[in-house]
């Protein structure tokens, strides 16, 4: 019964409900519940009347249908959705860190004492929250060797938005509105391109040398008195740690700008390195990776941005603060950014974060850092070894906690390449897997991270997996053109996508507008 | 009813597997084809076609008599249509520029040609970019952009393009090498014109981008860009190229594709100059800017399809003045190569190479190595 043990395939086959929209299911007067109305002398209270005036004059356009149909269509897209990180190996996302999230973090994400605060309370009203703010600042500084963090940002994005206004405010602060260009790498996220732009900057992006890391040399000649800061990761995408990052560092200072240090995934080197040593002004961490808390549609997200002392003064507000004895919200920050999300951010997240952390210590931070190290490579020496696979850099180098593989003998061979391998896995029931963001540097990329949280078991089940989609491409392709059978749903959409942004539908009255545009052609 | 012409050439590929380094002209074909070599055109065109097969019903292949396409489009149980005449075992490409214009002047939705650069450039003289056209991988040199990735992808390619409303189309470029230089060792590419080609990704040769990135569009924003930033009184040198095309475009001006124009105050000067026209003018302007593109895969920026570009002229224009319009997917797919400087003046090919910055948009650069 069960997974081969041999083979360590599984016959998986998804629930597939063929579901129609909840739009597509309104029948007009189906209703879920019958609100009585108020009774005569309730009705005539000034509260209710004034109530009355408030009442919208158009009703919404809504689905009408009654509860038992809501509840089943959901369940069935619940079921659909049949690669949730809490039921399968979800090491397929890449630089996502998708880690186990412990459940007893949801119990207290979920205590009144912390969801039914009300942002606009007085701070001395919500002195629990605002200590779990501080002491997980306390904690992020000891990671990173940073001296103040803000937990504002509500996504990763959104912080390295943060880290560049901060950056503008600063070099403006100081008399240098030149100061316009900011410098990033090819392997590095492309928020770290894009969010600069955002901020004003005009952005120059790294080529990688030819052993993967950012070109120095290239460096070298793009700084100038314009250089108003460096954003970059490491590692990057490759998985490679760039040993030489303090040089790169230098050349940045050398020319007066600011070094940000994109840590959104620090899981390979938690307790190891330091934003700090490696000479870094700034860094973020995305709670939503590397602390375990839910990461994308699983929950709301959470970006630390973490700043050294001179730079406090331009973070966001309100600042946490700890006077010894009470702690305060300080929005008297005359040179800061302001806000860059209402209230204090995604407080749930922060906590979940907060309670991964002191629940395993910094020994148990290093050690979850080392174990995610290990199970990259333990799984990089078995898919070396499997047909179709190359890996490009760093032949003699270990890896940290991720690898950008290349399925480009694959696709020579049998012409089958990374998209259709990625159907494919999803036969055997796990996820499809993160490939890179365009353009593909790496050819036909697969990029996986096998976080701390998964066992030797795990990691040989997915390269089963792996192998078989690669052994039928080789000897049985034609199943290829059936794929994925047995899986329901694929959240990443494939070529031929959406090319126009009209065909995209992302309200019900648009994609009524658009299936009628359709009929009309036809 | 789809109508897709179908062009094989039976001798593609022939000379590759003789180890003599391409198949143009008929000697060669004949020393292959006596050495007892095949070619295997007419295999690879099968197994597009059984991607294919379940549209058979709603296509109708266009063809030419026997080993030119017929054989294959029937045996894989098309409705096939036979145009022209040719002479069994000793087609040439003559017979590949007229059955490209018959199919043509048939009405065909679509060419799909099997062969390598040699068929693609007569492709190219018969129907310009009049018609959409799919290339098989089949032949010895493959530089253009115009290829399916392997036949079984072209089947997928055609099936997109059948199944979609608005055809999506790009220039892909038509380059082939001097096969008498390349025979003696050296590499001497040359641009030949442009084909249009369906849109798709990463089905097609020498895409390394992801699904669904369009560069046109990007193309089209990095034209209307470029044009922005147009000065007074500078005189502009844009060179070949479908890249460089799109600041003509945007400008409204006549473009020439494989030839030099010159513009000035955003009016054109002169279309498809020479190196002493270029030299000429540009004693009337005080400053002079090249906009200039490099070629697709082996990134030549100087030296190759553009030699009015000569050493007096970029040594007067400086490193400073030149401007690289390349998309992020031609830059991608040039990685890790760097661009490369070959205007025959060594002094000054090592004072160009370094480091460049390609816009990308009005917010972001590239920074590309150039190398000699």
């Amino acid at each position: 019964m069960g997974m081969n043990s041999e083979t360590k395939l599984r016959k998986f086959h998804a629930a597939r409900w063929d579901e129609q929209l909840v739009f597509e299911q309104s029948v007009p007067g189906e209703r879920g519940i019958m609100v009585p109305q108020p009774e005569a002398d309730l009705a005539s209270l000034p509260g209710q009347k004034a109530a009355g005036a408030m009442k919208r004059k158009k009703a919404p356009n809504l689905p009408e249908i009654n509860q038992m149909k809501v509840n089943r269509h959901y369940m069935r897209l619940s079921q659909e959705a049949s690669c949730a990180v809490d039921l399968t190996l979800n090491i397929s996302e890449g630089t996502c860190t998708m880690k186990y999230s412990p459940k007893i973090q949801e119990h207290m994400a979920t205590n009144p004492m912390i969801n039914e605060v009300h942002p606009m309370q007085h701070p001395d009203t919500m002195q629990g929250i605002l200590e779990i703010y501080h002491k997980a600042g306390e904690c992020l500084k000891a990671i990173s060797g940073l001296d103040y963090f803000s937990f504002q940002p509500g996504g990763g994005s959104q912080a390295i938005y943060t880290a560049g206004s901060i950056m503008r405010a600063y070099q403006r602060a100081n008399g240098h509105p030149e100061k316009d260009e900011v410098i990033t790498t090819s392997f590095s996220h492309p928020v770290d391109s894009a969010t600069p732009s955002a901020n004003g900057f005009k952005v120059i992006t790294l080529m990688p040398d030819a052993e993967g890391y950012p070109d120095l040399a290239a460096l070298k000649e793009a700084v100038s008195e314009r250089t108003a800061g460096l954003f970059i990761t490491n590692p990057e995408d490759t998985g490679l740690f760039n040993q030489r990052i303090k040089e790169y560092v230098k050349v940045i200072r050398d020319v007066g700008g600011l070094c940000f240090y994109d840590q959104a995934n620090a899981n390979g080197m938690l307790g190891i390195t330091r934003a700090k040593e490696a000479g870094f002004d700034m860094c973020h961490f995305n709670l939503h990776k590397s602390f375990s808390a839910p990461h994308g549609s699983y929950g709301p997200a959470s970006g630390a941005v973490g700043c050294k002392e001179f730079l406090k003064p331009f973070m966001p507000v309100p600042q946490v603060g700890f006077d010894g004895d009470k702690y305060t919200l300080d929005y008297d920050c005359p040179q800061s950014i302001g806000m860059v999300r209402s209230f204090l951010g995604n407080t749930a997240v922060v906590m979940k974060a907060y309670m991964w952390i002191m629940q395993l210590g910094p020994a148990g931070l290093k050690a979850a850092a080392i174990g995610a190290v290990l199970n990259n490579n333990y799984m990089e020496s078995l898919l070396k070894k499997t047909k179709g696979i190359s890996i490009k850099y760093g032949e003699d180098k270990r890896r940290l906690e991720q690898i950008r593989y290349s399925w480009d003998v694959l696709m020579e061979e049998t012409g089958i390449g990374t998209d259709e391998v990625n159907y494919r896995v999803q036969d055997f029931g796990i996820p499809d897997y993160w490939t890179a963001h365009p353009p593909y540097l790496i050819p036909e990329p697969m990029t996986l991270e096998p976080a701390d949280s998964y066992n030797k078991e795990d990691i040989d089940e997915y390269v089963a997996v792996l192998r078989e989609a690669a052994r039928e491409a080789y000897e049985e392709p034609e199943l290829y053109k059936k794929q994925p059978p047995f899986n329901a749903v694929t959240h990443r959409p494939q070529w031929p996508m959406v090319e126009k942004e009209a065909d995209n539908a992302c309200t019900w009255r648009l994609y009524q507008k658009n299936m009628e545009k359709r009929m009309v052609k036809k | 009813m789809y109508k897709i012409g179908l062009i094989i050439n039976p001798v593609a590929g022939i000379g590759g597997r003789a180890g003599l380094k391409g198949s143009d002209g008929v000697e060669i074909q004949q020393k292959a084809l006596a050495a007892g070599f095949k070619s295997l055109a007419p295999e690879r065109v099968g197994l597009a076609l059984e991607a294919l097969s379940e549209f058979r019903d709603e296509i109708e292949i266009i063809t030419f008599p026997s080993e030119m396409g017929e054989d294959v489009a029937r045996a894989a149980g098309f409705k096939t249509t036979v145009l022209g005449s040719i002479q069994s075992g000793k087609t040439t490409a003559e017979d590949t520029i007229r059955a490209a214009q018959d199919m043509m002047d048939a009405g065909v939705d679509l060419i799909v040609f099997a062969g390598g650069d040699g068929t693609a450039r007569n492709i190219c003289t018969a129907v310009d970019d009049k018609v959409p056209t799919i290339g098989l991988p089949c032949g010895v040199k493959m530089h253009s952009s115009v290829y399916a990735i392997t036949p079984r992808r072209a089947g997928e390619v055609i099936k997109a393009f059948c199944d979609k409303e608005e055809k999506l189309l790009v220039d892909g470029e038509v380059m082939d090498l001097d096969e008498e230089a390349y025979r003696n060792e050296d590499v001497k590419a040359k641009l030949y014109g442009y084909l249009k080609v369906p849109e798709a990704g990463a089905l097609m040769q020498k895409r390394k981008t992801g699904s669904g990135y369009s560069q046109d569009n990007q193309l089209k924003l990095l034209g209307m860009m470029f044009v922005d930033r147009m000065e007074e009184d500078v005189l502009y040198i844009i060179g070949p190229g479908s890249s460089t095309s799109h600041v003509m475009k945007d400008l409204g001006l006549q473009n020439s594709l494989l030839g030099v124009d010159l513009v000035a105050n955003k009016k054109l000067v002169a279309n498809d100059v020479n190196e002493a026209q270029i030299w000429q003018t540009m004693q009337k302007y005080p400053k002079t800017e090249i906009i200039a593109t490099v070629i697709g895969g082996q990134g030549h920026l100087f030296g190759r399809g553009n030699q009015q570009l000569s050493p007096r002229i970029i040594r007067e224009v400086g490193k400073g003045g030149i401007h690289i319009l390349a998309s992020k997917q031609k830059l991608a797919d040039l990685y890790p190569n760097p661009f490369l400087v070959d205007t025959g003046d060594p002094e000054l090919d090592a004072s160009l190479c370094g480091y460049i910055r390609v816009p990308q948009s009005r917010t972001q650069d590239i920074t590309f190595k150039i190398d000699r």
